[in-house]
């Protein structure tokens, strides 16, 4: 950005600096590793994010029924406001959100000073910082599906159950929860591989520390940096190759289970 | 005896009518009542407030000596705590679940056994042995409904309430479960409120009617009197252009039936009916004559004398008293003119078998 008359000079200086260090960090710690091998598939990068992934959509899943579930349900009139935060990851860039999440993590932030205090360890640049940030980074990819599979539930079948004595969480686990078993899977899947895609989050939060918070996606972006593009290639291929086979089963196995066709069904025992 | 149920409550929506119940069914006396009215009526809404689906604005609702709804005391059971059966218009079966399973679904937290021999009793009770393993998907509309309604009784409810219970059948299925569902609400004794638009099903169902027009009950007692004695015109209009009376098949002969109604004897087609029944006739296939003894191929000739004649647009309504019974005929102004029918005209009812329409009354 060249610099505008009747800019402050601190300002353009205070930009230029919160931009600076990262991009040197990034370079600097591609420069200082080892040559590698042509076609090197960082393995334990890969690794990392399939355990970063499936740490991300299990805590979905523990969060987000819940949530989903009021979403779905509950006739308060702020409900809107919670949309939204919700789906806010969808639209804002990640460095965007990684920034405040940074913010909130680090020394100074709230939730990074109760961290410290309690535990005496820091969050940003760890891999429970990661997961934080992973975790609110996905979160609409696991909700949306799940409440939209919560409301499509027809009303009728809740207040049959009702009548018939179940309570909220009983009519939620024995006739909701069944109901949206396609929603449900497809909330996990979309988180794990949402997760396992993400790119900006991890390097404002979670740095390129090999092994800690090392992803996929950032030894990709490294290997491009220090033009090493057969690995890059490879790992890549690696990366989709894995994402496509996790989408796929997931349709596969939900074509088999949700049938629309009754007479395509199996016969009665 | 069983306990008595006390609704009065207003149910207010935003932009449309309020719905006025005022409705007292005494335990013991007749266990079915039918919520009768138009579409639109209101009936629905009083019997989602009556299972506690949907929360009044203003009133109460009071079972045998527990109160369900007092908005004075800001008091509501909901429906989960209410022991209430209910049928839904669409029967609302749990699609992931088979038959047995919905059945047994209202029975948790029992022992396995216990749960096991009642689901198996609901099931039998509704014809449905074999079926137990069948989701909803792989039954016909009938067996759904029979299914809906093991369902609301397996866990022995103190009260029913059935949403239009056949409407979502065809014809055949209709009436075939219609006199199966009587028999079952009857052999089951416990109270039950049964909301439908369909006079033969009011006729068929109930023991006692209460009768909705615009949000509010009009009248409310037992079944023939609302029939044959409409509380005022737009419950006469709402119940039906038909004349509606208690009769019992005494005979048959060569395809006819003879029933006896009030001491008057008809002939009607041979339906395969027996016992008491019901007499439906359209005012428009009554033919009134003057003196009769003329020939024709109608095969019931009725004395009466005229007791009121009301125009109505083109048409003119005249009732009848043949003996204890009433009818009504719709004839034209022309008609009405020539024959110089007026109050006290002695006339003959003329009524081809065919025009009259024989419902099962057990």
């Amino acid at each position: 950005m060249p610099p505008r008359p009747g800019l402050p000079a601190s300002l353009i200086i205070a930009a230029r600096d919160a931009r600076t260090p990262r991009q040197r960090r990034s370079r600097d710690d591609s420069r200082s590793r080892p040559a590698r091998p042509a076609l090197s598939v960082d393995v334990p990068a890969l690794l990392l994010s399939l355990k970063l992934s499936a740490a991300t959509a299990a805590i979905l899943v523990a969060l987000g029924l819940p949530l989903a579930a009021w979403l779905a349900f509950s006739p308060a009139r702020w409900k809107p406001l919670v949309e939204a935060v919700v789906a806010l990851p969808i639209v804002l860039p990640p460095t965007v959100l990684g920034f405040y999440v940074l913010l909130l993590l680090g020394p100074h932030g709230p939730v990074g000073r109760a961290v410290e205090s309690l535990f005496g360890a820091r969050l940003p640049f760890t891999f429970e910082g990661l997961l934080i940030a992973s975790v609110l980074y996905s979160l609409p990819f696991a909700v949306q599906p799940f409440a939209a599979s919560f409301a499509a539930v027809d009303r009728s079948l809740l207040e049959a159950a009702a009548s018939l004595g179940a309570s909220r969480l009983g009519t939620f686990r024995r006739v909701v929860l069944p109901l949206s078993r396609a929603g449900v899977i497809t909330g996990i899947v979309l988180s794990f591989a949402h997760t396992l895609g993400e790119f900006g989050v991890v390097l404002m939060i979670g740095g390129n520390i090999p092994g800690e918070t090392r992803t996929v996606s950032v030894a990709i972006y490294d290997h491009v940096q220090a033009l090493d593009y057969d690995s890059a290639g490879a790992t890549s291929l690696v990366l989709l190759a894995v994402s496509f086979a996790v989408l796929a089963t997931t349709y596969a196995l939900q074509r088999r289970t949700v049938s629309a066709w009754p007479l395509r069904s199996k016969p009665a025992s | 005896m069983a306990a008595s149920l006390e609704a009065r409550f207003v149910r207010r929506f935003r932009g449309g009518p309020a719905i006025h119940a005022d409705l007292v069914l005494p335990g013991g006396d007749g266990p079915v009542t039918v919520l009768f009215g138009p579409s639109g009526s209101g009936k629905t809404t009083v019997l989602r407030a009556l299972a506690g689906l949907d929360r009044p604005e203003e009133g109460t609702i009071v079972h045998g000596d527990e109160t369900w709804l007092d908005t004075r005391l800001g008091l509501f059971v909901p429906a989960r705590r209410r022991h209430i059966g209910l049928l839904f218009q669409d029967y609302a079966l749990f699609p992931h679940l088979s038959a047995h399973e919905n059945v047994a679904f209202g029975l948790h937290g029992m022992p396995a056994a216990e749960r096991d021999r009642r689901t198996a009793a609901a099931l039998a009770l509704l014809k449905l042995e074999g079926l137990g393993a069948r989701r909803p998907s792989e039954l016909s509309g009938g067996q759904r409904q029979r299914v809906a309604l093991a369902r609301a009784i397996a866990p022995s409810p103190r009260l029913l309430l059935l949403d239009e219970p056949l409407s979502a059948l065809d014809g055949p299925t209709r009436e075939e479960l219609r006199g199966e569902l009587r028999a079952l609400l009857l052999r089951l004794g416990v109270p039950a409120v049964v909301v439908t638009h369909d006079r033969i099903e009011a006729l068929a169902l109930g023991d006692r009617m209460a009768v909705m027009v615009d949000g509010r009950i009009r009248q409310h007692g037992r079944v023939a009197d609302v029939f044959e004695r409409p509380a005022d015109r737009e419950v006469a209009r709402c119940v039906g252009v038909e004349t509606v009376l208690a009769g019992r098949i005494v005979g048959a002969a060569e395809g006819l039936v003879t029933v006896e109604v009030h001491g008057l004897r008809l002939a009607a087609v041979d339906r395969g009916l027996g016992g008491d029944v019901w007499v439906l006739l359209r005012a428009e296939d009554v033919v009134l004559e003057r003196g009769g003894g003329t020939r024709s191929s109608a095969r019931n000739h009725l004395p009466g004398r005229v007791t009121t004649v009301a125009p109505e647009g083109p048409l003119v309504r005249v009732t009848l008293a043949c003996g204890e019974a009433r009818l009504s005929a719709l004839v034209t102004r022309a008609s009405c003119t020539e024959l110089a029918l007026e109050e006290g005209a002695e006339v003959f009812a003329v009524v081809k078998a065919p025009s009259l329409h024989l419902v099962p009354r057990i």
